[in-house]
Protein backbone atom coordinates (compact mmCIF):
# COMPACT_ATOMS: atom_id res chain seq x y z
CA UNK A 1 0.00 0.00 0.00
CA UNK A 2 3.31 2.13 1.27
CA UNK A 3 4.53 1.79 -2.25
CA UNK A 4 1.82 3.11 -4.64
CA UNK A 5 1.00 5.78 -2.29
CA UNK A 6 4.70 7.10 -1.99
CA UNK A 7 5.28 7.82 -5.57
CA UNK A 8 2.02 9.43 -5.99
CA UNK A 9 2.72 11.99 -2.89
CA UNK A 10 5.97 12.12 -4.16
CA UNK A 11 4.38 13.57 -7.59
CA UNK A 12 1.45 16.11 -5.87
CA UNK A 13 4.53 17.93 -3.46
CA UNK A 14 6.86 17.91 -6.48
CA UNK A 15 3.96 19.55 -7.82
CA UNK A 16 3.50 22.06 -5.39
CA UNK A 17 7.18 22.70 -5.61
CA UNK A 18 6.91 24.20 -9.45
CA UNK A 19 3.60 26.05 -8.53
CA UNK A 20 5.47 27.89 -5.51
CA UNK A 21 8.45 28.74 -8.03
CA UNK A 22 6.22 29.82 -10.46
CA UNK A 23 4.95 32.39 -8.63
CA UNK A 24 8.34 33.25 -7.72
CA UNK A 25 9.32 34.14 -10.90
CA UNK A 26 6.37 35.27 -11.87
CA UNK A 27 5.72 37.62 -8.84
CA UNK A 28 4.19 40.32 -9.28
CA UNK A 29 5.46 42.08 -6.28
CA UNK A 30 7.90 41.46 -3.31
CA UNK A 31 5.79 40.15 -0.57
CA UNK A 32 4.11 37.66 -3.69
CA UNK A 33 7.76 36.28 -3.87
CA UNK A 34 8.96 36.06 -0.24
CA UNK A 35 5.03 33.89 0.17
CA UNK A 36 6.13 32.17 -2.50
CA UNK A 37 9.49 31.17 -1.21
CA UNK A 38 8.37 30.95 2.28
CA UNK A 39 5.79 27.57 0.05
CA UNK A 40 8.95 26.34 -1.00
CA UNK A 41 10.34 25.99 2.13
CA UNK A 42 7.49 23.69 3.64
CA UNK A 43 7.07 22.29 0.45
CA UNK A 44 10.83 21.18 0.69
CA UNK A 45 10.17 20.03 4.46
CA UNK A 46 7.54 17.40 2.57
CA UNK A 47 9.54 16.66 -0.03
CA UNK A 48 12.38 15.48 2.89
CA UNK A 49 10.28 14.00 5.10
CA UNK A 50 8.88 11.83 2.45
CA UNK A 51 12.41 10.79 1.04
CA UNK A 52 13.00 9.80 4.87
CA UNK A 53 9.97 7.41 5.08
CA UNK A 54 10.97 6.35 1.03
CA UNK A 55 14.30 5.43 2.47
CA UNK A 56 13.71 4.11 5.67
CA UNK A 57 16.55 7.00 7.06
CA UNK A 58 16.25 9.00 10.14
CA UNK A 59 19.04 11.23 8.96
CA UNK A 60 16.59 13.83 7.12
CA UNK A 61 15.18 14.80 9.87
CA UNK A 62 18.01 17.08 11.12
CA UNK A 63 17.92 18.47 7.42
CA UNK A 64 14.00 19.02 7.66
CA UNK A 65 14.25 20.94 11.70
CA UNK A 66 17.10 23.10 9.40
CA UNK A 67 15.38 24.20 6.67
CA UNK A 68 12.09 24.59 8.79
CA UNK A 69 13.75 26.91 11.34
CA UNK A 70 15.51 28.57 8.61
CA UNK A 71 13.13 29.16 6.93
CA UNK A 72 10.96 31.05 9.21
CA UNK A 73 13.97 33.67 10.18
CA UNK A 74 14.37 34.68 6.55
CA UNK A 75 10.46 35.38 6.15
CA UNK A 76 10.64 37.32 9.37
CA UNK A 77 14.15 39.49 8.03
CA UNK A 78 12.77 40.03 4.14
CA UNK A 79 9.25 41.31 5.76
CA UNK A 80 11.46 43.35 8.00
CA UNK A 81 13.09 44.63 5.38
CA UNK A 82 9.95 45.83 2.98
CA UNK A 83 8.69 47.25 6.39
CA UNK A 84 11.50 49.24 7.57
CA UNK A 85 13.85 49.25 4.64
CA UNK A 86 16.62 47.94 7.12
CA UNK A 87 16.53 44.60 9.17
CA UNK A 88 18.93 45.00 11.82
CA UNK A 89 18.49 48.75 13.64
CA UNK B 1 -4.11 -1.45 9.23
CA UNK B 2 -0.87 0.80 9.87
CA UNK B 3 -0.45 0.70 6.44
CA UNK B 4 -3.48 1.71 5.79
CA UNK B 5 -3.32 4.49 8.57
CA UNK B 6 0.30 5.72 6.88
CA UNK B 7 -1.01 5.60 3.64
CA UNK B 8 -4.05 7.68 4.63
CA UNK B 9 -1.84 10.27 6.11
CA UNK B 10 0.66 10.57 3.13
CA UNK B 11 -1.91 11.09 0.75
CA UNK B 12 -3.75 13.50 2.72
CA UNK B 13 -0.78 15.52 3.74
CA UNK B 14 0.18 15.37 -0.02
CA UNK B 15 -2.78 16.57 -1.48
CA UNK B 16 -3.61 19.44 1.15
CA UNK B 17 -0.02 20.90 0.18
CA UNK B 18 -0.89 20.33 -3.76
CA UNK B 19 -3.82 22.30 -2.93
CA UNK B 20 -2.18 25.22 -0.50
CA UNK B 21 0.38 25.66 -3.48
CA UNK B 22 -2.47 25.64 -6.33
CA UNK B 23 -4.21 28.34 -4.21
CA UNK B 24 -0.84 30.63 -4.94
CA UNK B 25 -1.07 30.40 -8.62
CA UNK B 26 -4.90 30.47 -8.67
CA UNK B 27 -5.55 33.55 -6.77
CA UNK B 28 -6.10 36.66 -8.21
CA UNK B 29 -4.70 39.00 -5.28
CA UNK B 30 -2.07 38.70 -2.80
CA UNK B 31 -4.31 38.80 0.55
CA UNK B 32 -6.72 35.65 -0.85
CA UNK B 33 -3.32 34.04 -2.07
CA UNK B 34 -2.28 34.19 1.51
CA UNK B 35 -4.82 32.30 2.82
CA UNK B 36 -3.74 28.82 0.75
CA UNK B 37 -0.06 28.59 1.90
CA UNK B 38 -0.59 29.34 5.41
CA UNK B 39 -3.97 26.88 6.35
CA UNK B 40 -3.26 24.33 3.85
CA UNK B 41 0.30 23.62 3.53
CA UNK B 42 0.12 23.33 7.86
CA UNK B 43 -1.67 20.90 8.03
CA UNK B 44 -0.53 18.93 4.89
CA UNK B 45 3.20 19.13 6.40
CA UNK B 46 1.94 18.48 9.51
CA UNK B 47 0.11 15.60 8.66
CA UNK B 48 3.23 14.06 6.59
CA UNK B 49 5.10 14.50 10.02
CA UNK B 50 2.97 12.63 11.85
CA UNK B 51 2.87 9.58 9.54
CA UNK B 52 6.81 9.53 9.77
CA UNK B 53 6.62 9.94 13.14
CA UNK B 54 4.38 6.84 13.12
CA UNK B 55 6.45 5.08 10.65
CA UNK B 56 10.16 5.05 12.43
CA UNK B 57 8.13 4.00 15.70
CA UNK B 58 6.50 1.10 14.51
CA UNK B 59 10.30 -0.01 12.60
CA UNK B 60 12.85 1.54 14.32
CA UNK B 61 14.49 0.83 17.24
CA UNK B 62 11.74 2.74 19.88
CA UNK B 63 9.62 5.16 19.50
CA UNK B 64 10.70 8.35 17.40
CA UNK B 65 8.96 11.64 18.19
CA UNK B 66 11.12 14.31 16.86
CA UNK B 67 8.88 15.10 13.87
CA UNK B 68 6.32 16.42 16.53
CA UNK B 69 8.76 19.40 16.99
CA UNK B 70 8.74 20.54 13.70
CA UNK B 71 4.95 19.71 13.62
CA UNK B 72 4.96 22.36 16.68
CA UNK B 73 7.18 24.25 15.04
CA UNK B 74 5.60 24.94 11.67
CA UNK B 75 2.07 25.77 13.74
CA UNK B 76 3.18 28.27 15.42
CA UNK B 77 5.72 30.12 13.28
CA UNK B 78 3.34 30.18 10.28
CA UNK B 79 0.88 32.73 11.33
CA UNK B 80 3.51 34.53 12.55
CA UNK B 81 5.23 34.78 9.12
CA UNK B 82 1.42 35.50 7.80
CA UNK B 83 0.99 38.56 10.00
CA UNK B 84 4.19 39.94 8.66
CA UNK B 85 3.56 39.69 5.03
CA UNK B 86 0.13 41.23 5.82
CA UNK B 87 1.20 43.90 7.25
CA UNK B 88 4.27 44.25 4.71
CA UNK B 89 1.59 44.17 1.94
CA UNK B 90 -0.50 46.65 3.56
CA UNK B 91 2.33 49.19 4.28
CA UNK B 92 2.80 48.42 0.24
CA UNK B 93 -0.61 49.10 -0.52
CA UNK B 94 -0.72 46.20 -2.60
CA UNK B 95 -3.81 45.77 -5.03
CA UNK B 96 -6.53 43.71 -3.41
CA UNK B 97 -10.03 42.74 -4.18
CA UNK B 98 -11.39 43.98 -1.05
CA UNK B 99 -11.69 47.41 -0.20
CA UNK B 100 -8.39 48.25 1.80
CA UNK B 101 -9.19 50.40 5.03
CA UNK B 102 -7.16 53.61 4.45
CA UNK B 103 -3.99 54.63 6.38
CA UNK B 104 -6.18 56.86 8.80
CA UNK B 105 -8.75 53.67 9.78
CA UNK B 106 -5.94 51.49 10.40
CA UNK B 107 -4.55 53.40 13.40
CA UNK B 108 -8.20 54.40 14.09
CA UNK B 109 -7.55 53.89 18.09
CA UNK B 110 -5.16 56.63 18.50
CA UNK B 111 -7.44 59.61 16.52
CA UNK B 112 -10.10 58.62 18.93
CA UNK B 113 -8.13 60.13 21.57
CA UNK B 114 -8.17 63.84 19.31
CA UNK B 115 -11.75 63.85 18.16
CA UNK B 116 -11.61 67.31 16.84
CA UNK B 117 -8.20 66.00 14.50
CA UNK B 118 -10.36 62.99 13.04
CA UNK B 119 -13.33 65.80 11.84
CA UNK B 120 -10.79 67.49 9.77
CA UNK B 121 -9.13 64.51 8.44
CA UNK B 122 -12.35 63.08 6.84
CA UNK B 123 -12.82 65.58 4.97
CA UNK B 124 -10.05 64.81 3.08
CA UNK B 125 -10.00 61.66 3.37
CA UNK B 126 -8.15 59.45 0.23
CA UNK B 127 -10.35 56.99 -1.78
CA UNK B 128 -8.55 53.18 -1.44
CA UNK B 129 -6.80 51.30 -4.35
CA UNK B 130 -9.08 49.29 -5.26
CA UNK B 131 -9.63 46.70 -8.66
CA UNK B 132 -12.83 45.05 -9.12
CA UNK B 133 -11.01 42.38 -10.69
CA UNK B 134 -7.37 40.93 -11.12
CA UNK B 135 -6.74 43.02 -14.17
CA UNK B 136 -4.20 45.32 -12.40
CA UNK B 137 -2.59 42.81 -10.90
CA UNK B 138 -1.83 40.95 -14.31
CA UNK B 139 -0.96 44.41 -15.57
CA UNK B 140 1.70 44.92 -13.27
CA UNK B 141 3.13 41.97 -13.81
CA UNK B 142 3.33 42.21 -17.07
CA UNK B 143 4.84 45.57 -17.18
CA UNK B 144 7.72 43.77 -15.17
CA UNK C 1 13.18 30.19 45.14
CA UNK C 2 11.97 32.55 42.65
CA UNK C 3 16.05 33.48 41.89
CA UNK C 4 16.81 29.94 41.64
CA UNK C 5 14.25 28.52 39.34
CA UNK C 6 12.87 31.98 37.86
CA UNK C 7 10.53 30.20 35.17
CA UNK C 8 8.85 27.09 36.72
CA UNK C 9 6.89 26.36 33.57
CA UNK C 10 9.56 26.94 30.95
CA UNK C 11 12.15 24.35 32.55
CA UNK C 12 9.79 21.16 32.10
CA UNK C 13 9.18 22.28 28.35
CA UNK C 14 12.66 22.93 27.70
CA UNK C 15 13.72 19.77 29.25
CA UNK C 16 10.93 17.92 26.84
CA UNK C 17 11.84 19.49 24.06
CA UNK C 18 15.47 18.68 24.14
CA UNK C 19 14.82 14.93 24.95
CA UNK C 20 12.46 15.23 21.98
CA UNK C 21 15.19 16.62 19.67
CA UNK C 22 17.48 13.94 20.86
CA UNK C 23 14.87 11.35 20.36
CA UNK C 24 15.76 9.24 23.41
CA UNK C 25 14.69 9.15 27.02
CA UNK C 26 17.93 8.34 27.99
CA UNK C 27 18.99 8.78 32.03
CA UNK C 28 21.85 10.80 30.78
CA UNK C 29 19.77 12.98 28.55
CA UNK C 30 17.63 13.41 30.98
CA UNK C 31 19.79 14.96 33.49
CA UNK C 32 21.31 16.89 30.55
CA UNK C 33 17.89 18.21 29.75
CA UNK C 34 17.14 19.16 33.08
CA UNK C 35 20.16 21.37 33.35
CA UNK C 36 19.58 22.76 30.42
CA UNK C 37 15.99 23.56 31.44
CA UNK C 38 17.38 25.15 34.41
CA UNK C 39 20.23 27.23 32.87
CA UNK C 40 18.39 28.40 29.82
CA UNK C 41 15.49 30.24 31.92
CA UNK C 42 18.31 31.64 34.69
CA UNK C 43 20.71 32.98 31.61
CA UNK C 44 17.52 34.26 29.06
CA UNK C 45 15.24 35.79 32.35
CA UNK C 46 16.28 39.48 31.41
CA UNK C 47 14.90 39.25 28.21
CA UNK C 48 11.65 37.53 28.98
CA UNK C 49 9.07 40.96 28.31
CA UNK C 50 6.84 40.24 30.81
CA UNK C 51 5.70 37.19 33.71
CA UNK C 52 2.94 34.91 32.07
CA UNK C 53 0.47 33.76 34.39
CA UNK C 54 -2.19 31.07 33.65
CA UNK C 55 -5.08 31.43 35.72
CA UNK C 56 -7.60 28.08 34.40
CA UNK C 57 -5.54 25.43 32.75
CA UNK C 58 -8.49 23.86 32.24
CA UNK C 59 -9.44 26.59 30.23
CA UNK C 60 -6.40 26.70 28.44
CA UNK C 61 -6.68 23.09 27.53
CA UNK C 62 -10.22 23.31 26.37
CA UNK C 63 -8.83 26.34 23.63
CA UNK C 64 -6.51 24.29 22.32
CA UNK C 65 -8.70 21.46 21.21
CA UNK C 66 -11.45 24.07 20.11
CA UNK C 67 -8.34 25.95 17.93
CA UNK C 68 -7.10 22.28 16.73
CA UNK C 69 -10.28 21.24 16.21
CA UNK C 70 -10.93 24.49 13.90
CA UNK C 71 -7.62 23.84 12.31
CA UNK C 72 -8.86 20.94 10.58
CA UNK C 73 -12.24 21.90 9.74
CA UNK C 74 -10.58 25.55 8.07
CA UNK C 75 -8.38 23.48 5.86
CA UNK C 76 -11.21 21.96 4.18
CA UNK C 77 -13.24 25.27 3.50
CA UNK C 78 -9.82 26.93 2.45
CA UNK C 79 -9.59 23.71 0.07
CA UNK C 80 -12.91 24.34 -1.24
CA UNK C 81 -12.53 27.93 -1.77
CA UNK C 82 -8.75 27.50 -3.34
CA UNK C 83 -10.78 24.47 -5.96
CA UNK C 84 -13.70 26.19 -6.79
CA UNK C 85 -13.84 29.59 -9.13
CA UNK C 86 -11.87 32.06 -7.48
CA UNK C 87 -13.84 34.98 -9.59
CA UNK C 88 -16.38 34.28 -6.92
CA UNK C 89 -14.39 34.94 -4.21
CA UNK C 90 -15.46 37.75 -1.92
CA UNK C 91 -12.21 38.70 0.15
CA UNK C 92 -13.19 41.62 2.75
CA UNK C 93 -11.44 43.50 5.44
CA UNK C 94 -13.08 43.71 8.70
CA UNK C 95 -11.61 45.48 12.12
CA UNK C 96 -11.86 43.55 15.08
CA UNK C 97 -12.06 45.92 18.91
CA UNK C 98 -10.05 44.37 21.10
CA UNK C 99 -10.77 43.37 24.55
CA UNK C 100 -7.45 42.03 25.63
CA UNK C 101 -4.58 43.77 27.06
CA UNK C 102 -1.86 41.69 27.63
CA UNK C 103 0.43 40.54 24.77
CA UNK C 104 0.71 37.23 24.86
CA UNK C 105 -3.15 37.03 24.84
CA UNK C 106 -3.21 39.38 21.66
CA UNK C 107 -0.76 37.37 19.88
CA UNK C 108 -2.63 33.81 20.59
CA UNK C 109 -5.67 34.77 19.42
CA UNK C 110 -3.98 36.39 15.98
CA UNK C 111 -2.63 33.47 15.89
CA UNK C 112 -5.68 31.39 16.65
CA UNK C 113 -7.29 33.50 13.75
CA UNK C 114 -5.02 33.15 11.27
CA UNK C 115 -5.15 29.18 11.81
CA UNK C 116 -8.99 29.34 11.97
CA UNK C 117 -11.73 29.17 8.74
CA UNK C 118 -10.78 31.65 6.35
CA UNK C 119 -9.44 34.75 8.47
CA UNK C 120 -6.10 36.46 8.35
CA UNK C 121 -4.85 38.36 10.68
CA UNK C 122 -2.90 41.60 8.98
CA UNK C 123 -2.21 44.19 11.29
CA UNK C 124 -2.25 45.44 15.16
CA UNK C 125 -3.22 49.31 15.34
CA UNK C 126 -0.52 51.03 17.00
CA UNK C 127 -2.26 51.32 20.16
CA UNK C 128 -3.19 47.20 20.40
CA UNK C 129 -6.78 48.37 20.82
CA UNK C 130 -7.63 47.05 16.85
CA UNK C 131 -6.60 44.36 15.09
CA UNK C 132 -7.48 43.95 11.10
CA UNK C 133 -8.44 40.92 9.51
CA UNK C 134 -8.96 39.71 6.06
CA UNK C 135 -11.48 37.22 5.45
CA UNK C 136 -10.98 34.96 2.64
CA UNK C 137 -14.54 35.05 1.75
CA UNK C 138 -17.60 37.18 3.94
CA UNK C 139 -20.47 38.97 3.03
CA UNK C 140 -20.97 39.69 6.61
CA UNK C 141 -18.18 40.58 8.45
CA UNK C 142 -19.88 41.92 11.65
CA UNK C 143 -21.09 38.74 12.36
CA UNK C 144 -17.36 37.30 11.61
CA UNK C 145 -16.50 39.40 14.41
CA UNK C 146 -19.36 38.42 17.01
CA UNK C 147 -18.10 35.12 16.38
CA UNK C 148 -14.17 35.23 17.00
CA UNK C 149 -14.99 37.70 19.94
CA UNK C 150 -17.35 35.01 21.13
CA UNK C 151 -15.86 31.76 20.28
CA UNK C 152 -11.69 32.64 21.19
CA UNK C 153 -12.15 36.10 22.81
CA UNK C 154 -13.82 35.13 25.55
CA UNK C 155 -11.82 31.79 26.51
CA UNK C 156 -8.42 33.83 26.18
CA UNK C 157 -9.42 36.42 28.47
CA UNK C 158 -10.54 34.13 31.37
CA UNK C 159 -7.15 32.22 30.71
CA UNK C 160 -4.95 35.32 30.71
CA UNK C 161 -6.31 38.00 32.53
CA UNK C 162 -8.15 38.31 36.00
CA UNK C 163 -11.29 39.26 35.91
Amino acid sequence: MLDIVLPIAFGLVAVAVAMSFWRLLRGPSAPDRILALDTLNINTIALLVLLGIHLSSALFFEAALLIALMGFISTVAFCKYLLRGDIIE
Amino acid sequence: MLDYLLSFLILFGAIFTFIGSLGLVRLKDFYTRLHGPTKATTLGVGSILIASAIFFSTRGTGISLHEILITLFLLITAPVSAHLLAKAALHLELNSLAKIPTKKVQQEGLEQANQTEVAQQTTEKIEPLTSSDGSQDQELAQKQ
Amino acid sequence: MRRLLPHPLLTPILTVVWLLLNNSIAPGQIVLGLILGWAIPLLSIRFWPDKVYVYKPLTLMRYIIVVLIDIVVANFIVARRILGNPDRLKPAFAKLPLDLTSDLAISLLANSITLTPGTLSARLSSDRKYLLIHALNETDPDALIVTIKQRYERLLKEIFEKC
